[in-house]
C-alpha cells in the first residue's frame, strides 16, 4: 500500500520532470500554479501525466479548488 | 433554419425544432474516448418531455426560477428546455465557482428549483453555507446508486412518476419577457445578475446565423462553459434551431479535445485565447519535429495557402495543400471563434494561414454577448470585427486619438440588473449599455480594443475578475484599511495583455508592513482559486476617501495613489 508521502513525493519528481524544474525546487505545500507559472489548461496536461503513473482516471472536477501538491496527493490517493 | 422572427419564446423555437428535424441527430456527448451519449431530436424531446411534466406536476409555473449547475453535458440541455417548455426562467450558474459562491448567487436569483450534478452538489451539502439553501426541490444527475443526496432528488428518476402522463402543453412567453438571469459577476457581495429576455436571445441569434450559419449535419463542439451566455447561444441554441449537432466532451484535457476533432468532425468550435494558444503550441511543436527537408516544403505549402486566401477562406484549397493539418483537426472545420479577452493577432494569423480562419470577436453578457465579430471579407488579425447586424456601437467621448468607451445600441442589449436598479442606471444611459472598454473604430469599420476603463482584469481564460468579489479574502489583515485595483485601472495603460490586480495597504499611524502581514496576505491569497489572486501589494499611506456611508471612494483613491506612485511601487507578493 502506496503511503500519502509517498504518492507526495512521487507527484513531486513527475511534476519537476514534466515542468523542467529541479526536483528540490518543490515542496508538498507549494501552489503549483504559482511556483510552476502555470495555468489551469498546463495543469490539466500534468493531471495526464500523473494518470498514466497511477493507472488511475482522474476527473477534471478532481482538480477543483485544487492548488496545492499535496491536496492533490490526497485526491490521488483516495483512488488508488 | 428556422423563421425566428415567427417565435415569441426560446421555448417555442426550441420546441419547433425538435419537431422539424426529428431524426437528425443533436446531441453527442463524449468522456475522454467513450461515447456517452447520442441523441437525436426526437430523443431529446422524448427525455425532455416527461421532465418538464415533472417539474410543472412538482409546483413549476411560468415565472418560475430553476438554476442549472453542471459542466457540459446533454442533460444540461435538456433540463434547460424543460424549464423553457414550462414558461420558466433559467439561472445557468458557473459551476467553477466555490460552493459559497455558488449558493450566495442561489439566494440572490431566489431560484426555487436546482438541477445539479452529484459532484457539484456533494460539494455545496459539505459546505458550511449549505443551511442557507432555499432551493424548494434539488435534482441531482449522476448519483452514485448508495449516495445520500441531503433532501435532493435523483434527476434520472425524478420523471418516471410522470411518465405515463401526457406531455404538458408548452407554456406561452412574451418577447419581453426574462428567459435567463446570467451572472457575470458580483460573487463578492454585490451580485450582477444579467436579466436577458426571450427578445436578446432570440435577436442574438439572428444576428449571429447571418454571419455564420448552421445546418443539419454541421457539428459544434461545445467547451466553454454552458453557462456563459456565448455557449449558451452557439452551443445550445443556434445549432438547435438549425437542426445542427452539439458535441459535448466531459474533460478538458487538451489530448482528448485534439482527437474529439477527427472522430467527430467537428465543423465549428469557439475557445478562449487559453487553449487557441495551446493548440498552436502543439502545432508548432509538431512542425518543429519535421525533418528539415519537409519543413521546408510545408513552408512553402503554407505561404501558398496565404497567398490564395488573401481575400477570403477557401476551405477546399486549404485542405488539399495542407491535407495532414486539416486531417488533425477532422477535415470538415470551417472556422474556429476565439473572444473573451485579448488574442494575439500572431496566433490568429498562425491558424488563418494553415486555412484554418479564427474568427474574434468580442462581446460581454450584458450585451447579449457578441457585439462585433470578424467576418473574413477579408481575414482581420488586429482587430474584434464589425458590429453584428442590428446593432448599434459606437464611442463614447473619444479623445483626439478616436479612443473612448464602447456603448451599445440594439434589441440584444439585457432588460437589466436583477433587483439592482442602481447598477442598471449606471450601465445603461439613454438606451446605450456602457461596456467599461475603451476602443476606436478604424476606417473599414472594424473595432479595435485599447484597454479599459473599470476596475476589473480578464485572464487569457477568460474569466472576468472584479476587484470587489475577492476583497472579503483580506477581511480581517492587521491594516487600519485595504482595497483591491486592477493595475490597469490605477495606472491606464493602452493594452489588454499582462493584467493583474494589486492590494493596496494602508497600515495603522507607526506600524509598517511587516513580513507578518504579506505572510498573512499570502496565505489568504492563496484561498483564492489561482486566476482571481492579487499579483502584488503596494504601501499608502494615506487615509482612504470614504462616502458617507463609508464606503471607499474607489475612482478618487485609485486617482490620488496614480499622481502620488508609479507602476513601479509595486512589490511582488
Amino acid at each position: 500500500m502506496t503511503t500519502l508521502d509517498k504518492t507526495t513525493e512521487q507527484i513531486l519528481q513527475l511534476a519537476a520532470d514534466h515542468f523542467q524544474v529541479p526536483r528540490a525546487s518543490l515542496q508538498p505545500g507549494d501552489d503549483f500554479f504559482k511556483k510552476l507559472g502555470i495555468n489551469s489548461l498546463q495543469a490539466l496536461d500534468l493531471l495526464t501525466r500523473l494518470e498514466q503513473h497511477f493507472r488511475i482516471e482522474l476527473p477534471d472536477y478532481e482538480l477543483q479548488g485544487v492548488s496545492d501538491f499535496r491536496t492533490l496527493a490526497e485526491r490521488i490517493q483516495s483512488r488508488l | 433554419m428556422l423563421d425566428l422572427s415567427k417565435f415569441n419564446s426560446l421555448g417555442e423555437a426550441l420546441r419547433s425544432a425538435l419537431d422539424t428535424w426529428p431524426g437528425e441527430i443533436c446531441l453527442i456527448e463524449a468522456d475522454r474516448d467513450r461515447e456517452n451519449a447520442r441523441l437525436t431530436y426526437r430523443q431529446f424531446k422524448e427525455l425532455a418531455l416527461p421532465l418538464a411534466r415533472a417539474l410543472i406536476d412538482a409546483g413549476f409555473r411560468p415565472g418560475s426560477r430553476a438554476a442549472i449547475l453542471m459542466t457540459n453535458q446533454s442533460k444540461w440541455l435538456i433540463s434547460a428546455y424543460a424549464i423553457f417548455h414550462g414558461g420558466g426562467i433559467l439561472v445557468p450558474l458557473d459551476y467553477k465557482l466555490t460552493p459559497a459562491e455558488q449558493l450566495q448567487l442561489l439566494a440572490h436569483s431566489r431560484a426555487e428549483f436546482l438541477i445539479v450534478e452529484y459532484h457539484l452538489w456533494r460539494a455545496i451539502t459539505q459546505s458550511p453555507e449549505f443551511k442557507k439553501l432555499a432551493a424548494r426541490i434539488v435534482l441531482v444527475t449522476e448519483a452514485p446508486a448508495k449516495a445520500d443526496l441531503a433532501g435532493a432528488q435523483r434527476w434520472e428518476s425524478f420523471s418516471d412518476a410522470a411518465s405515463g402522463s401526457p406531455p404538458p402543453a408548452i407554456v406561452p412567453r412574451r418577447r419581453e419577457d426574462p428567459a435567463c438571469i446570467v451572472y457575470s459577476s458580483g460573487t463578492g457581495g454585490r451580485p450582477k445578475g444579467c436579466v436577458l429576455t426571450h427578445e436578446n436571445y432570440l435577436e442574438q441569434c439572428i444576428a449571429l446565423t447571418a454571419l455564420y450559419p448552421f445546418w443539419p449535419g454541421v457539428r459544434y463542439f461545445s467547451i466553454l462553459p454552458t453557462n456563459h451566455a456565448i455557449d449558451f447561444m452557439v452551443g445550445f441554441f443556434g445549432p438547435f434551431v438549425c437542426g445542427a449537432a452539439v458535441v459535448h466532451l466531459r474533460t478538458l484535457r487538451p489530448e482528448f479535445i485534439r482527437e474529439a476533432f477527427p472522430r467527430y468532425r467537428i465543423t465549428y468550435m469557439t475557445l478562449v485565447p487559453a487553449v487557441l494558444k495551446s493548440l498552436e503550441r502543439g502545432l508548432r511543436q509538431r512542425f518543429d519535429e519535421l525533418p528539415k527537408s519537409k519543413r521546408r516544403m510545408l513552408d512553402a505549402l503554407i505561404a501558398a495557402n496565404r497567398s490564395l486566401t488573401r481575400r477570403r477562406p477557401r476551405p477546399k484549397i486549404s485542405r488539399l495543400l495542407l491535407p495532414q493539418v486539416h486531417k488533425a483537426f477532422g477535415g470538415a472545420l470551417l472556422a474556429l471563434f476565439v473572444g473573451g479577452a485579448f488574442t494575439e493577432p500572431s496566433t490568429l494569423q498562425f491558424f488563418y494561414d494553415l486555412g484554418i480562419p479564427v474568427g474574434n470577436g468580442y462581446g460581454c453578457t450584458e450585451a447579449g454577448t457578441t457585439i462585433t465579430l470578424n467576418d473574413f471579407k477579408p481575414f482581420r488579425a488586429d482587430t474584434v470585427g464589425k458590429p453584428l447586424p442590428g446593432l448599434q456601437v459606437r464611442i463614447a467621448q473619444p479623445g483626439p486619438d478616436g479612443i473612448g468607451e464602447v456603448a451599445v445600441r440594439g434589441k440584444t442589449v439585457m432588460s437589466h440588473y436583477l433587483d439592482d436598479p442602481e447598477m442598471t442606471a449606471e450601465t445603461i444611459v439613454d438606451g446605450w449599455l456602457l461596456t467599461g472598454d475603451l476602443g476606436r473604430f478604424d476606417s473599414s469599420g472594424h473595432l479595435q480594443l485599447f484597454g479599459r476603463k473599470k476596475n476589473m482584469i480578464v485572464t487569457e481564460e477568460g474569466k472576468n475578475i472584479y476587484p470587489e468579489d475577492i476583497e472579503n479574502t483580506f477581511d480581517g489583515i492587521a491594516v487600519k484599511e485595504y482595497c483591491v485595483f486592477a493595475a490597469n485601472f490605477l495606472w491606464p495603460a493602452r493594452t489588454m495583455v499582462g493584467e493583474h490586480l494589486v492590494l493596496v495597504l494602508h497600515p495603522e499611524p507607526g506600524q509598517s508592513i511587516s513580513p507578518e502581514l504579506i505572510a498573512d496576505v499570502a496565505a489568504r491569497n492563496r484561498r483564492l482559486l489561482n486566476y482571481k489572486r492579487v499579483s502584488s501589494y503596494l504601501a499608502w499611506d494615506r487615509d482612504f476617501p470614504l462616502t458617507a456611508s463609508m464606503k471607499i471612494k474607489r475612482g478618487e483613491l485609485a486617482g490620488q495613489i496614480r499622481q502620488a506612485l508609479a507602476r513601479e511601487a509595486v512589490v511582488p507578493l
